[in-house]
Formats: structure tokens, sequence, C-alpha cells
């Protein structure tokens, strides 16, 4: 135990060490997220008058975010899945940056439920009178929750593990593993659920939504990881295997062409039957009665979505400035995809056929801008410590010298 | 899952002094210099922190939950003495908001009934009357102003609500060529609001009104993007009703002051209607437009409505089985003549 508290202390004391990119990096994302909890206090005081939601668009950027970001949560399964089930090594010693990222988003998310709320003080009503099974947003809490549990498990045992130089116990986290698979599919099923479910909504009372839904985070959340797997190279002595990134780069490629896929379909269904169901996809598409407020939008999404595409499927897309390119393109791509281009045309129009477009303030901006700073900040600090532990540098019977960096 | 050492130098930790120049590095060990520094970081740290906190010295202590409020149980928990307890408490709470004192009361549905709307979209003539009777007898905020009741004028040949005007303003209604569909909550017989909350503060009572514990409220506003008749409504800011305004017959679960934060909606007037009076919307009608009653009583006047009347609802495709009926008159009286 001793030795646990000991580890935690070192842990503590390592993320605050690093090279001046490090702290340059850290004191940038703690000022943004320090302004994202000053703008949450004043939401907190006044209200969710200071967000550009109203009773038409009752969810905005907030839902946008947290949708998102299950998404990204998922992102491990994509490494998890290689590694564990089919034995692929060049993974093997990144599969844990794919967890980490998955404990940063579920701590976003839950971050994102949360200003949402208008009441957050009565949050443990939630532990009192729980509409379970009929309410998924129910449903939702328990699988991401369980998620993160899950994850932090796995992170943290073999983490652990590594620190105190014994082989970790196959029983204490394989099966877990294996939960974890089947747990991250249910986290998108259930959020892609939590919006199909609503007859009154017809733009998302689609069957299409949920595979959609997984299709994109398989995309993104492993392009994200190209990303990070690239830094944690180029900053760190982590030895990141090209093997490994062309591997993601492959999963990339068949989640997004199949997420362009299922939108066609989709787009396709929602405009040749041209039902009138179909007004909130015009919304968004083409803009209703003049109000064009996300055409630009998710035209920009189509486009950056295509590029990526056809990037990825290019002999180009090896060399690492044209994935790169590729993986930001279709990280924002989905994020406006998933984020503006679903949650808000559900709105427009209300179910009564009026139509308010929604504008999110600087205050609802700032407040996600802080959560996402501090979710990176969260997720550096785990892959701070990860490294040198991992490495075997940072381990209970080495002197590891905090300072030495700074000097 | 093995932790094999990596080959890449750490550049990092080799570049230090490896403790033995004195400057304090090295586990355990705090030099001056070093406590200095971070020193300094924590204290400009706690002071950014302190910075990006000060909006919460604007908080009304008024407006947090007092300690009652907090340990407060689920409606349907309640004893009968807690709930004389809760009651107390928001008299007082309004009584401090408003400096009126109310009469807060908990009044339960009777026996063997179960109440129907029903609204002749012949005799509405779209003056928006009831939208502000409700406004009035149900202590909704002015300012933001919340409206329980939706008035859409609709094109004459036509249900598709996205062809309503939601924003009519004439000097005379009706237009002649229109028709006008106010549109409240439905009180579903299988209503998703309820459904899909995930705390259960919202629920349908036994006469069939769906009500909000506003006490238990979380305010994640689900419920409204469930709802297909946009019939429910969030405080978004803290509501603001002139003291003069205030209806001070109040009911727990009805029209007691909200506080930011939460969702209401209509409740057919329960603190009236479960006391043998009509909604204050129905009262209000010039032209009778509005019936209201139990449709369990074969003699009410719903009853006759739904039997002999060409009756439908809004939205039957969503299967919500709605408990507010529109109807038309055998013939337009005021079609042809054009006169109200």
């Amino acid at each position: 135990m001793s030795e646990y508290l000991r580890f935690l202390w070192r842990c503590g004391r390592i993320s605050f060490v690093g090279d001046w990119r490090y702290y340059l990096w850290m004191t940038f994302l703690t000022v943004i997220a320090l302004l994202g909890l000053n703008a949450y206090c004043k939401q907190f005081v006044e209200g969710l008058i200071v967000t550009g939601m109203t009773d038409q668009v009752s969810w905005g950027l907030y839902i946008a975010n947290f949708t998102f970001l299950v998404g990204m949560a998922a992102a491990a399964v994509m490494l998890v899945i290689p590694v564990y089930v089919y034995r692929n090594h060049d993974l093997h010693n990144l599969v844990i940056f794919g967890e980490l990222l998955a404990v940063a988003s579920i701590i976003m998310c839950l971050m994102f439920v949360t200003v949402d709320l208008g009441r957050p003080d009565r949050f443990m009503h939630l532990f009192l009178r729980f509409n379970f099974p009929m309410s998924m947003l129910s449903w939702d809490g328990i699988v991401l929750n369980g998620y993160l549990l899950l994850n932090l498990h796995i992170c943290g045992y073999l983490i652990y593990c590594a620190y105190r130089r014994r082989q970790p116990g196959k029983m204490f986290y394989i099966p877990v593993v294996f939960i974890a698979i089947f747990w991250a599919i249910s986290i998108h099923t259930v959020t892609a659920f939590l919006y199909v479910g609503l007859g009154g909504r017809p733009f998302w009372n689609a069957a299409i939504i949920a595979p959609r839904f997984l299709a994109s985070a398989f995309a993104a959340g492993p392009a994200f990881l190209i990303l990070t797997l690239q830094i944690i190279n180029k900053t760190t002595s982590y030895d990141v295997s090209k093997k490994g990134i062309m591997l993601l780069r492959s999963i990339v490629t068949v989640a997004l062409i199949i997420n362009q896929f299922l939108l066609l379909s989709e787009v396709f269904t929602e405009f040749y039957t041209g039902s009138a169901h179909a007004a909130s996809a015009y919304y968004l598409f083409f803009g209703l009665h003049g109000y064009t407020g996300l055409v630009g939008w998710i035209w920009t999404a189509i486009t950056l979505n295509t590029i990526a595409m056809i990037l990825l499927m290019l002999p180009a897309s090896r060399s690492m400035k044209f994935l790169n390119v590729a993986c930001v393109f279709m990280i924002v791509g989905i994020w406006i995809e998933k984020g503006m281009g679903l949650i808000v045309p559900a709105f427009i129009p209300t179910p009564l056929g009026e139509i308010l477009e929604y504008v999110p303030t600087i205050n609802e901006t700032l407040v996600c801008l802080g959560i996402w700073a501090f979710g990176l900040l969260l997720f550096t600090i785990m892959v701070r410590i990860t490294i040198p532990v991992l490495a075997g540098r940072l381990t209970y019977d080495t002197e590891y010298h905090f300072e030495s960096v700074v000097e | 899952m093995t932790m094999d050492p990596h080959n890449k130098e750490d550049q990092a930790s080799d570049q230090g002094c490896q403790g033995s120049c004195g400057c304090g590095s090295g586990d355990g060990k705090v030099s001056r210099r070093s406590f200095l520094r971070v020193g300094a970081a924590a204290l400009g740290g706690m002071a950014a922190l302190t910075a990006a906190l000060s909006p919460l010295r604007e908080l009304d202590p008024d407006d947090l939950p007092s300690v009652e409020e907090f340990i407060q149980k689920h409606y349907k928990e309640m004893s009968g003495e807690q709930m004389q307890a809760a009651l107390g408490r928001i008299e007082k709470d309004v009584q401090k908001r408003f400096g009126v004192t109310p009469e807060v009361a908990d009044i339960k549905p009777l026996d063997g009934v179960e109440f129907v709307y029903a609204l002749n979209l012949s005799r509405c003539i779209g003056c928006r009357k009831c939208v502000h009777a409700c406004v009035a007898e149900n202590n909704q905020s002015r300012s933001p102003e919340v409206q329980y009741i939706r008035v859409l004028e609709m094109p004459r040949g036509t249900t598709d609500l996205e062809q309503g005007d939601h924003h009519y303003d004439r000097p005379k209604v009706p237009s002649d060529h229109h028709y006008y569909m106010p549109v409240q909550c439905h009180q579903c017989a299988s209503p998703p609001c309820v459904k899909v909350c995930p705390i259960e503060a919202t629920w349908q009572e036994s006469d069939g009104i769906t009500v909000v514990d506003y006490d238990w409220c979380i305010g994640c506003r689900y419920c409204e993007a469930a709802c297909p008749y946009w019939a429910r409504r969030f405080n978004f800011a803290e509501p603001q009703i002139p003291k003069d305004k205030l209806n001070k017959k109040m009911s727990y679960l009805s029209n007691r002051p909200r506080h930011k934060g939460v969702i209401e909606k209509c409740h057919y007037c329960l603190q009236r209607t479960r006391q043998g009076q009509m909604p204050a919307c129905l009262e209000v009608c010039p032209v009778g437009a509005r019936k209201f009653g139990n449709v369990l009583d074969a003699d009410s006047d719903v009853t006759q409505i739904l039997k002999h009347k060409r009756v439908f609802v809004l939205k039957e495709d969503v299967g919500t089985l709605p408990r507010f009926f529109y109807y038309f008159d055998e013939r337009y009286p005021r079609s042809q003549g054009g006169e109200a």
C-alpha cells in the first residue's frame, strides 16, 4: 500500500517535469482550461441563458461535443482488437495509448454532460431514483461510467505492474480487455439510441444513425491516435513503430469509406423520397426557407472527409505528411458532421414547424474549449507518466531525477 | 502485454546533473531555488484559479438550494409529514422571493377521472387570450417569458405544421384565409417525455396529467427533445414575476414558482381542474372553442364531442396517444361570411 502511494506521488511529480515544449503546452492548456472554468462559473450563476440554446434548439455545442467524444473513446477498441484478438505485434506497445485516450475522452464526455445540466447540484438524484431500463440516458450513464472504470483498471494495472517490474497476471486484465471490447461498442450504440429512440424527431429516428456512429468513431479516434503517436515519437524516447501507424492507417481508411457510404445512403433516402420528414436534412444540406446556418459547415465536413478518403486510398498517404493532412481533415470533418451535423438539425425546424437557428455564444464556446483543454491536459499527463514507466526508467527500484530536465 | 525497455536514449533524464551538483534534484531533496520556483508556480496557479472562480462571488445565496431542499425526497417517496414540511419550505421561499404569502397545497388526482381536452378548430379565432391567461394562472416567468400554449396560424387546406406561422401579428384576427391551431401539452397516454427522463422527475398521474417535480428535475432537457408537440419549456434563467402578478393559489406539482434550470409544462391547470374548476385557457376563450372534462363520465362535453364530432389528434403516427383532440364543426360558420 505504501508502495502504491509512493507510485501515485511519483506520478504526480513527474507530471510537472518536462522540457520547455512540455511546459509551454501544459501552460497553454491550463490557461484555456481556467478560461473555461471561468465561463462555466458564469453559467452556474446566470443559468443556461448564457448559452445560445433555446426551447427551440434545446441541445447545442455541449451535447454535440459529447457525441463526438463518445466516438473518440472507442478508438481504443480499434487497437485492442488487433492486439488481443488477432495477436498483432506492431500495435502491441501502442494499445495502451488508445486506452488512455478512452479514459480522457470519457472524462470529457462526462464533463460535457454535466455542464449541460440545468441543476448540476442535484446530480445525486441519479443515484436515488434511476429510471432504468426505460430511459436511454440512464443506460448511457451506466455504459459511459462502466467504460471509464474498465479502461482505468486496464491502464492502471498494466502501468503499475511495469512500475513494480512484475509480469501482469493475465487473469487480472485479459477478461477485462474482452469485456471492454463489447463495452466500447455499447457506448456508441447506446449513445446513438439516445437520439434514435425519439419518434418526435424524424431526423434522428432512423436506423442508420447507430451504424454511422460506429463507422465515424472508428475513423476519427484512430486518426487522432495516429497524430498523437507521431508526437510521442518525436518528443520522447518511446519507440513507435511505423508498421503500427500503417496498420492504423488501414483501419482509418476502411472506417472512413464505410462512413462515407452510410452518409450517401442516408442522403439518398432523405432526398429521393422527398418526404416531408426531410425538412431537417434540407435545412442541414441546403437551407430551409432562407435559413442556411449549417450549410457551410456540413459541406466543409463533406469536402474534408472526401479529400481525406481520397488521400488515404492513394499511396501518397504512406508518407507521414499526407497521412497527417488526411487525419486532421477527417477529425475536423467528423467533428462537424457528428456534432453540428447530427445534433443541431434535429431541432430545426421544431416539431411544430418553427425555425429558429442556433448560434453558440462565446461563453458556451469557452466552456467547450476549457473542457477540451482539460481533457488534453489529462491525456498529456497520463502519457507523460506512462512512457518512462513502460520504458523501465521510472520503476519502484529506480531513482528518477525529477528535476534534471529543467535544471 | 510485455514492456520492453526501448533502445532510444532518454535524452530527458540524461541531460540532468544526476543529483550530484547540489542543485537539489533527485527524489526527496529540495533546494532553496527549486523551492522558490515551485512556490511561485503554486502561488501563480492558485491566483489564476481564484480569478477563474471569481464569477461565483455574484452567486445569490438564496439561489443555492437550502439544506431542506437538498435532502428533500422524490415526490412519490415523501410521507404526509415530509410533504407538509416541503410545502412550508416552498411558502417561505415564495415569501422571500416575491414578498407575497401564498397558499401552497399538494392537490391529488381524483378517483374515476381522466381528463381530456377538445379544441374546436372551426371556432378558434387565434386571439391568443388563452396563451396569456395561462401565463397569469400558472406563474410562468415573465422575463424571459415562458408560454405553454403556442398558436399556429395555418393556411386553409393543410395540416402540415411547417406551413404554420408562429409569429403572426395582425391588427385584427381572424384572417379569412387561415385557421388557427393552438398547441399545448397533449397529456399523452404513452408519453415519450416520461419514458426518457433518467431520474423519474416527470410522470403521468392517475387522471392522465403528466407532471414535473420541480425539486427533482436536473435540467438535462431530454424530455424537451423527446416531445413531438414541443410542449415543454426550460427555465434558462431565474424566472422573474412581478409581485402583483403572482397567483397565490399554488400547488406543488403545478403552478408554484419555479427556479432556474428546471423543465415545466402545461398540466391542465390541475390546481383548478382537480377542484372542479375549468382550466384558465378555457375560461378565457371568447368563442368557446375549448372544451374540457372527464372522459370517464359519459355525460361530459368531451365524451359527447369524441362520440359525435369529426375528431382528430395531431401526429397520430408518432403513437403517443394524446388526450388532446381537435375537431371541426360540421360546417364552417365564419369562413363563408367572414365574420367571427
